[in-house]
């Protein structure tokens, strides 16, 4: 059995970031789309972290560092818009929040 | 297999099974708790890529912070979704393999160079501290003061937005 190396690493980060993909794209409550945004992130900081590690620099980690910054003002604000979009309209059902198709 | 490959692959297929219960749970509660799981698994992942900080930031921040305002926005909204949420979603079905396909489609040179992007392992980089913090506040100072901007921006933001909207 081959040992772990950077390209486990990066198939568990793509299979992470698939996974995401399929939340955000299946699920109809926005707060689970919210969620599986936040896998994505996580799998591309795992990607980030483990070139770091294997090609010997800082910059994945620094990069993943504000990657997790950011995320904290992007769930911030994200679920203030959810809330506000539930007060307004009673619903977070994307499928439902049509106005702008028209 | 050494005990680093059968931690690996403890973290990783936990941290993938998660993944899967966020995706298919019915209840956003239960999604966003196994959420918080995954990002602990990640945090051992992390420590297994002797990322010290960055594992620690992930508990504290992550787990700790953003997962506690997901699930009391949760709570808040006390919202209920159909238990069949999988039903009438054909683009959707559709669309997530497409995603899926394209996105490997791409990646798959990037996975097949991997070998040769990584160094001896006596050169690689152990994410302490100090390690990860002097470029951060030495060559990526700018990036830094921009981050501070967008947190300010972000918390203005949010109390904008969470604010009960009065009549002119």
């Amino acid at each position: 059995m081959m040992h772990v190396g950077l390209i486990h690493y990066l198939a568990v980060s793509g299979a992470l970031f698939a996974l995401g993909l399929a939340c955000i794209v299946l699920r109809r409550n926005a707060l689970l789309v919210f969620m599986g945004l936040e896998l994505n992130l996580n799998a591309a900081n795992l990607a980030l972290v483990a070139f770091s590690r294997y090609g010997g620099h800082a910059e994945g980690q620094v990069l993943a560092t504000f990657i997790i910054a950011i995320a904290a003002a992007e769930v911030a604000i994200g679920l203030a818009i959810i809330v506000a979009l539930f007060r307004r309209r009673a619903t977070i059902v994307t499928d439902l929040l049509r106005s702008l198709k028209g | 297999m050494t005990a680093y490959d059968a931690i690996f692959w403890f973290f990783s297929l936990a941290l993938l099974l998660c993944g899967v219960l966020v995706l298919i749970s019915p209840n956003a509660v239960a999604s966003g708790l196994y959420l918080v799981l995954s990002f602990f698994f990640l945090a051992g992942l992390y420590v297994l890529l002797e990322a010290f900080f960055l594992a620690l930031i992930q508990i504290l921040v992550y787990a700790g912070a953003i997962m506690v305002l997901f699930l009391f926005v949760i709570m808040l909204l006390d919202f209920r979704e159909s238990r069949h949420w999988w039903r009438g979603n054909l683009l959707g079905w559709l669309g997530a393999p497409l995603a899926a396909g394209t996105l490997l489609t791409a990646l798959l040179p990037i996975l097949k160079r991997s070998g040769a992007l990584a160094v001896a392992p006596e050169q690689w980089f152990e994410g302490t501290l100090e390690n990860v913090m002097t470029p951060v506040f030495t060559r990526y100072l700018l990036p830094v003061e921009v981050t501070a901007l967008i947190l300010l921006a972000a918390t203005i933001g949010g109390v904008v937005l969470g604010r009960k909207e009065t009549k002119p």
